[in-house]
């Protein structure tokens, strides 16, 4: 199966777009009654408030991809930024005004050069650097991309439409601690005149995440 | 108590490492795939609390060392098809690693 994709039908298949959606409000299964069960102790106790909670959910809901974007235009632009980036990355991203403080885990940036594309998955479950991207795509949390990311991490990319020449490093991270990574692609060729906020419309989740590279821009 | 915490040294970068071989129960965070293999040492991240005691309610001290360790593709799996500058870093906890 191709892992680009989140459907399992194949291509060309009849399908009707505006077929009814099923219900997601009817799956009180095992799991959700173990929250709810906790989540109203940890209230009922004292521990938690409830404006406590619908903070922090909206704290991680609110987060997109464009989050990560503004952070890669602007270390394209500001070369004291991206050391700083590269070097401390949380302290970059407070600077320009993210809250990293929701997060117990230390984010962490990976260049990619002429010679090194980085590419980053976790191979035991789902961590992704959720402060900048938001919530993890759905073929990010598969374990077709989990397993195969690590074992043939150039086939993986070439699904992605990536073709790396064999003097190109593919360095993967798996995310197995307390580390998140997030990749810095490298600058599109054609992107000499564009303003940051332009440069920020270039960057895609993906070329964060790092299977995909960013196409030259073209006038 | 691996080698490296008995000596009391921190590893640095740069220590080729291998990782423990063992087959332990519980919440283990270091993948079956680099296990017994050789890596080198990227960078030391910093201690944090151990992971494989959080996971049952304990405090999770001492805390652990945790390194960046880089592993030739190739090393980790001997039929890898891709081209020799090919790696995978995995983060690993100071326990599971000896100095090589």
């Amino acid at each position: 199966m191709h892992i680009g994709h989140d459907h399992p039908h194949a291509h060309g298949e009849a399908h009707d777009p505006h077929a009814p959606q099923g219900d997601h409000d009817d799956t009180l299964d095992y799991y959700r009654k173990l929250e709810i069960a906790v989540r109203e102790l940890l209230i009922e106790k004292s521990v938690l408030t409830a404006d406590e909670v619908r903070r922090t959910v909206e704290s991680y809901e609110s987060r997109t991809p464009e989050g990560g974007a503004r952070v890669v235009a602007r270390a394209w632009v500001d070369p004291e930024f991206k050391a700083l980036l590269l070097q401390d990355a949380t302290a970059a991203c407070e600077s320009l005004g993210f809250d990293m403080n929701v997060f117990d885990v230390k984010l962490t940036v990976v260049e990619n050069t002429p010679k090194v594309h980085n590419v980053i998955v976790c191979t035991l479950c789902s961590c992704y650097p959720r402060m900048l991207l938001g919530m993890p795509p759905a073929w990010y949390k598969s374990r077709a991309y989990r397993s195969r990311l690590v074992r043939e991490p150039r086939a993986v990319l070439r699904e992605f439409g990536t073709v790396l020449p064999d003097d190109v490093a593919v360095r993967v991270h798996d995310s197995t601690a307390d580390l998140r990574y997030i990749v810095l692609p490298m600058r599109p060729e054609g992107s000499e005149g564009l303003t940051e906020a332009q440069l920020a419309q270039l960057v895609s989740r993906d070329s964060m995440v790092g299977v995909t590279a960013l196409p030259a821009v073209t006038a | 108590m691996s080698a490296a915490q008995a000596q009391g040294t921190v590893l640095s970068p740069g220590d080729t490492v291998a990782v423990l071989d063992a087959d332990v129960p519980g919440h283990i965070r270091t993948p079956f795939y680099v296990r017994g293999k050789r890596g080198v040492i990227e960078r030391a991240v910093g201690r944090f609390r151990n992971p494989e005691e959080l996971a049952y309610g304990r405090s999770g001290e001492p805390m652990r060392m945790l390194y960046r360790v880089r592993f030739a593709q190739a090393e980790v799996w001997p039929d890898y098809d891709g081209p020799a500058v090919d790696t995978i870093d995995v983060d690993l906890y100071e326990h599971w690693l000896r100095k090589a």
